[in-house]
């Protein structure tokens, strides 16, 4: 493929850094601890996604998955690296350019019940900023209906509040509104991890035929190997903060290379695997705040040799549209 | 096999609504039960009512629990105490119901092995040091010293284990413990409690709404739907061959390898609340096969003495195949 990638990111990074409180300075001042903390959540990822293509990033709690996704969609800023979107970078941008920019990029999250404003009701909340924006044609009612219709939900509801309806309802809500304004690019951030699984398949079911109506791309982050292996194309698996490794869907389920997601793979249950004996990774992801030196997966790794305790492993192609970072790669074992 | 747990018809009320209602099941010596259902189905009150730790006004409103043949539904207070976290144990989806923020590990440990055994001390921490050690807990004498907002999660959920496993109790119920951890954690969890069960005998009864655990851990499986078990019988029938629709809609539900990309199977509206459960079958506002009878009637059970369903017109082999293809 040679065309330009909808959206395409470059050494990405972004670093928190632990503001202190007044005891922390002053034990700093004193020498008794370290100067403000910091986490490098994501730490140089560079990746690329196709239009209409559906992007799975895939990792545990803490590992940068929702730091990437919030700048990608302009909600935080990172602290170094480039955000391309059709080719253009987005920090070039001029501010009415950047707005369109933002509006082609939604964002659905986890939480339904907090990611929705409880006093507005549920016709302001998915119409209020296509009007804002001039994308509503005819009347607000009609335009609402339409889009609460698109999303499953019965538009006869529209004078409702959230919390009158149940949390499948309003991850629905919350999909109505990210699509009121005609985006070409969802990021969905555990869009469907607080949901029961009959509402589950709803919501990805929906997820799929919208993708085929609308033309959709998809940022698709989750923990969630079985629903990531069902919905996307090509996956990305992160381990503090790095992208260890990506390939297409079929790739990675099928001829993983990377010792992290050979591990998180053997570890999925799943309906077929009938009284299984669960056989476990050992030891627990370090904490972000003091990564291991070398490759951050080494502590835990049963292949680990002496290298990996010291030299950052880069991702290398190991084979068409497959990389890995992982210093098996080089065959010198 | 000895049946160690023996429930028959349990209804527990919250005031006029009967949260579990007449639920039946025994658990053998050994035995792991994957109790199932989507949130709200009854499957904690049901535990709850097991261990007699009903919050109010939660009260036991019809059946038995006959443990060893005791009926623990007339137990008194006291004798409760006496069972639990000794004969019979729970564990937590949020390890903190179980540990107290405010106390040491070793403070806490001890203070449970001596509750139900007459030793010292220096005895119970060693019993403590060991049960934090059977869990897989690195260099358990240090932990020991700890608060528990000192560990992640998944060793706090291990704690909690431990503390459970102290006393060697006959059955253990476990709600969710798992839920709200990393997969790598779920697993080394599913894999240290698989291998405690075991060499220990205990019989177990593992509550969640993710059927490919309960695939991977119980010999048998309930699916509790809007307060009732609406199929019950040995993990594999019931996985392979379900009877009830809800069930075979739940496994539909499932994104799983053999379907990628294709559509999920789709329970089309959502569960009611059991505080407006229909009338007949609670399932027939979202049934495909409903019937009028179903509007009305409550339905029988079905089928054989191992694998039982809870319907009027239970799943054929057909329609089945229909349906997952
Ligand atoms: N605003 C912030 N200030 C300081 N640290 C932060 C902030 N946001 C995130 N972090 C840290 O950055 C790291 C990555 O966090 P992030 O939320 O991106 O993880 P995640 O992969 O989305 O995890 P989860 O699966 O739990 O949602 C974590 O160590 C987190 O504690
Ligand atoms: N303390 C309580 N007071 C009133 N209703 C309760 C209480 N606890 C649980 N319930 C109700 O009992 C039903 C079953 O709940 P529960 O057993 O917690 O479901 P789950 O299957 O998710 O564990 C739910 O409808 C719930 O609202
Ligand atoms: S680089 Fe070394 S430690 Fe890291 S995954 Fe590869 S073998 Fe394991
Ligand atoms: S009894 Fe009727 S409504 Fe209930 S599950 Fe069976 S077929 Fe469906
Ligand atoms: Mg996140
Ligand atoms: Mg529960």
């Amino acid at each position: 493929m040679t065309s330009v990638p909808l959206l395409e990111i470059q050494d990405l990074g972004k670093t928190f850094t632990r503001k202190l409180d007044a005891a922390g300075h002053l034990a700093v001042r004193l020498g008794l601890a370290r100067a403000p903390a910091s986490v490098r959540a994501v730490d140089n990822v560079s990746l690329q996604i196709r239009r209409g293509e559906v992007y799975g990033l895939v990792g545990e709690s803490g590992c940068g998955k929702s730091t990437l996704g919030r700048m990608i969609a302009g909600i935080i800023h990172p602290s170094h690296g480039s955000i391309s979107y059709k080719g253009q970078p987005i920090d070039r941008l001029q501010p009415s350019e950047l707005r369109e920019r933002r509006l082609k990029m939604q964002m659905i999250f986890q939480d339904p019940y907090s990611s929705l404003n409880p006093r507005m009701r549920v016709k302001d909340i998915i119409g209020e900023a296509p009007q804002v924006h001039g994308l509503v044609e005819g009347p607000i009612d009609t335009f609402v209906s339409a889009q609460m219709e698109r999303a499953g939900l019965d538009p006869t509801f529209q004078r409702r509040y959230p919390h009158q309806f149940s949390g499948g309802q309003r991850q629905r809500i919350g999909i109505a509104r990210a699509l009121a304004v005609s985006p070409e690019f969802l990021i969905c951030d555990e869009a469907v991890a607080a949901l029961d699984v009959s509402i589950q398949a709803q919501i990805i079911n929906l997820f799929m035929d919208l993708r085929d109506q609308l033309g959709l791309t998809y940022l698709f982050i989750s923990h969630d190997l079985g629903v990531v292996e069902h919905v996307a194309d090509r996956v990305a698996i992160m381990y503090l903060g790095r992208v260890v490794e990506e390939a297409s869907v079929d790739e990675i389920f099928s001829r993983a290379q990377h010792p992290y997601t050979r591990a998180l793979l053997a570890e999925v249950p799943r309906l077929e695997a009938r009284k299984r004996r669960f056989a476990a990774l050992k030891g627990e992801l370090p904490s972000p705040l003091d990564p291991p030196a070398g490759c951050h997966f080494h502590p835990r790794c049963p292949f680990a040799m002496p290298r990996c305790r010291v030299e950052a492993p880069a991702l290398q192609t190991i084979a068409p549209g497959h990389t890995s970072a992982c210093h098996l790669n080089d065959g010198d074992v | 096999m000895k049946t160690i747990l023996d429930v028959c018809d349990l209804c527990t009320s919250f005031g006029p609504v009967r949260a579990v209602d007449r639920v039946s099941f025994s658990l053998r010596s050994g035995e792991v039960l994957g109790l199932v259902g989507e949130s709200g189905s009854g499957k904690s009150v049901t535990g709850f009512s097991v261990i007699r730790l009903l919050d109010q006004p939660g009260h036991i409103s019809g059946g038995r629990i006959l443990f060893h043949g005791r009926d623990l539904a007339s137990e008194t207070e006291e004798g409760m105490r006496q069972l639990r976290g000794n004969r019979i144990a729970m564990i937590f989806q949020d390890p903190m119901m179980t540990l107290n923020p405010v106390l040491h590990i070793d403070t806490q440990m001890v203070e449970a092995v001596r509750a139900h055994q007459k030793v010292g001390v220096a005895e119970a921490r060693r019993q403590a040091r060991d049960a934090l050690g059977a869990v897989g807990i690195p260099s358990p004498e240090e932990r020991l010293a700890a608060y528990p907002h000192q560990f992640s999660g998944g060793m706090r959920q291990r704690v909690a284990i431990a503390i459970a496993l102290l006393h060697n109790p006959d059955v253990i119920i476990a709600d969710e413990p798992t839920t709200a951890l990393d997969v790598t954690i779920q697993a080394q969890i599913l894999s240290e409690v698989q291998r405690l069960v075991r060499e220990r005998n205990t019989s177990l009864i593992w509550i969640t709404h993710d059927l490919s655990v309960v695939a991977g851990l119980a010999d048998r499986v309930a699916v509790m739907y809007s307060g009732r078990i609406v199929e019950h019988g040995p993990t594999d029938p019931v996985l392979d061959h379900a009877l009830h629709p809800y069930t075979h809609g739940l496994i539909g539900s499932v994104p799983s390898r053999n379907r990628r990309g294709q559509r999920l199977a789709q329970i089309p509206g959502t569960t009611m609340s059991i505080d407006r459960r229909p009338p007949g079958c609670p399932f027939h506002t979202r049934c495909a096969r409903a019937q009028d009878v179903c509007r009305t009637e409550p339905p029988p059970v079905s089928r054989g003495a191992e694998h039982t369903a809870l319907c009027f017109f239970p799943m054929e082999e057909a329609a089945r195949l229909e349906v997952v293809q």
